[in-house]
């Protein structure tokens, strides 16, 4: 791929068919995974080597505490001196860390068994029974009672989170695979003896990248949204880790007085979401143009 | 039609068995004791014993399936940990907050999201059309806690419109006192659900705006708001429908939050004082219970088509 090889072929009564063009030039047309793609890339940038250079986030100073912000504590303190500005630095590391572990996993395990519910008949109204029961429950209460079950750490919080997200991913890749398994290729492999796992690997699979990437994006940015919300809740990650959702639960009881601990980890968790939401917006569009001309 | 309704209604029996099915086997089949995660890290030997023997964790799973089936058959989603009285009975001490607030949410959003989405959708392309796709798109980012504090702060505090947090009933108070109170979780709770409204009612309105019924429709020199209304609007209206039912689930979840952030006294307030107390029972009587309304809901808008779109005849 090279970029600008050929400046003329960006004018547009030269522009040949879509589908020659260099993955470049779609992305140039498409000004939202630019914004998307930068502003996220600055975000992980402070989320890997941000903290490096901030005070320890966990750091008590009682004489300092709940300092507006000013030149030595960027976002002020919180209630026990801690410096609010390193803490929503770590506190990137952990939602992104939360919102790419979750889109992963979820994604890893929505593909498995939407292939077996897409390809296997006999097996696909008995999993997509189980997948509507699922959906039927409010993610965010599911996710409440995992946690309250099996105890909060990090670990238990991602599936918390996974689990409502999987019945998302199956339906979508079911619904590729419903579509793609009446092909001719497909039929022709199995004319030529090709074993299920092999078609599945080599036919199916590559089909169901492109909306993938973009459900995973999505799910990304919800993921860091119900982190935050469940640390909110008093439900999420251990309090002693700087999540941005523990930050804010902490400043709930003095928000009166002290709203900037609330106010600048929920910009930054905003901000981040809404990198990843525009990013996924432009991906939706530039690989998949038939829901892009629907929404 | 008849026995369409009736296929209908019985689809939704394997669903609402799955649920309870689900729900039933998380707290057995969670990894260690679940007993002793519900009882904490303070908890005496006895206490675990006591919490076990109330959730009915002893005897064998088969049996204990056989009766919480049946007590949920009888309307029964088992006892409070905490304060020994039945989630029933919890749930309907706190369910006029919920319901008052979701319905200012569902009335707001509908009223907002689909004029903002059919305009959105005649001015493709526009400043109105952008400025609502940005809205949705930033809706769908802000986390509802954030957007919460942001109001109270700004109006409540900075400008004293409004109180900052509470709720008055409208039966016992009167309505302004009512409306005084709802009006900040209620715009709060429809920022996400209008967005995605709006979102829906722009792609389907547009989806039929390209119909040959509206082309004919303009040709023979009909109004634009009668295009709009009777022929676009009206055709775009199942998948609109369909998105609201499917936003109730968002909505019970932004419930949850709205309440503690305004500290109304509702299910959702009832949810994190269960959290905090490790009330099991609770947090399971609730699951159950918005499961089931958000399937009854959906069956309800499922059967509703027929009166929409005429098309749709079993």
């Amino acid at each position: 791929m090279s970029v600008d090889a050929n400046p003329q072929a960006m004018e547009p009564e030269s522009v040949p068919a879509k589908a020659e063009l260099s993955q470049w030039q779609i992305i140039r047309s498409h000004p939202s995974i630019i914004i998307g793609g930068i502003l996220l890339g600055i975000m992980i940038l402070i989320g890997v080597i941000g903290p490096l250079f901030t005070v320890d986030p966990i750091a008590l100073n009682p004489i300092k505490r709940l300092k507006p912000p000013q030149a030595e504590f960027f976002f002020g303190t919180d209630f026990l001196g801690r410096d609010v500005f390193a803490r929503v630095v770590h506190g990137a590391r952990i939602s992104l860390v939360v919102g790419l572990a979750v889109s992963a996993i979820a994604v890893g395990i929505g593909l498995i068994i939407g292939m077996i519910s897409g390809y296997i008949r006999v097996l696909d109204a008995i999993i997509m029974r189980i997948m509507d029961g699922l959906m039927s429950i409010p993610a965010i209460l599911l996710a409440i009672a995992l946690i309250s079950l099996s105890g909060a750490t990090l670990a238990t919080v991602v599936i918390a989170i996974v689990v409502p997200e999987v019945p998302r991913v199956v339906r979508l890749v079911r619904s590729v695979v419903l579509t793609v398994r009446e092909e001719p290729y497909v039929e022709a492999a199995i004319a030529a003896g090709t074993t299920l796992p092999l078609i599945l690997y080599r036919h199916i699979l590559p089909n169901t990248i492109a909306p993938m990437i973009v459900q995973a994006t999505y799910i990304c940015g919800s993921a860091m949204l119900t982190e935050s919300i469940l640390g909110f809740l008093g439900a999420g990650i251990p309090p002693e880790i700087p999540s941005w959702g523990n930050i804010m639960a902490e400043g709930r009881t003095y928000f009166q007085i002290s709203p900037w601990i609330i106010f600048y980890p929920g910009i930054a968790l905003a901000v981040t979401v809404l990198s990843v939401n525009i990013l996924g917006d432009g991906m939706r569009d530039t690989l998949d143009p038939r829901i892009a001309r629907k929404m | 039609m008849f026995s369409y309704v009736i296929k209908r209604i019985l689809a939704t029996i394997p669903v609402i068995v799955i649920v309870a099915a689900f729900v039933f086997l998380m707290l057995r089949l969670s990894p260690g004791d679940p007993a002793s995660v519900i009882a904490g890290d303070y908890a005496t030997a006895e206490d675990i014993v006591r919490i076990r023997e109330a959730l009915g964790l002893n005897e064998p799973i088969l049996v204990q399936f056989t009766k919480w089936v049946g007590s949920l058959m009888q309307g029964d989603l088992g006892i409070s940990i905490f304060t020994n009285l039945p989630v029933t009975t919890l749930i309907g001490q706190r369910i006029e907050p919920t319901l008052m607030l979701t319905l200012t949410t569902i009335i707001f959003t509908v009223l907002v999201a689909v004029p903002l989405g059919t305009l959105a959708a005649w001015k493709a392309g526009s400043w109105i059309d952008r400025g609502v796709m940005l809205f949705s798109v930033a809706g769908f980012s802000v986390p509802v806690f954030v957007l919460g504090y942001i109001l109270i702060y700004v109006v409540a505090i900075k400008l004293q419109w409004l109180p900052v947090q509470g709720y008055r009933s409208m039966f016992e108070h009167g309505l302004w006192p009512f409306l005084r109170h709802i009006i900040m979780p209620t715009l709060t709770l429809s920022v996400i659900f209008i967005a995605l409204i709006a979102r829906m009612t722009r792609a389907s309105v547009m989806e039929v705006l390209q119909e040959d019924y509206v082309r004919t429709a303009r040709a023979k020199g009909q109004s634009e708001v009668k295009v709009l209304l009777r022929h676009a609007l009206r055709n775009a209206a199942v998948p609109i429908v369909t998105v609201i039912g499917i936003g109730i689930a968002l909505l019970i979840g932004g419930v949850v939050v709205t309440e503690s952030v305004y500290n109304i006294p509702g299910l959702g307030r009832l949810v994190l004082d269960a959290v905090l107390a490790r009330d099991y029972p609770i947090i399971q009587g609730l699951i159950l219970f918005f499961s089931f309304i958000y399937i009854l809901i959906n069956l309800i808008i499922d059967l509703s088509y027929t009166l929409f779109d005429p098309r749709i005849r079993y």
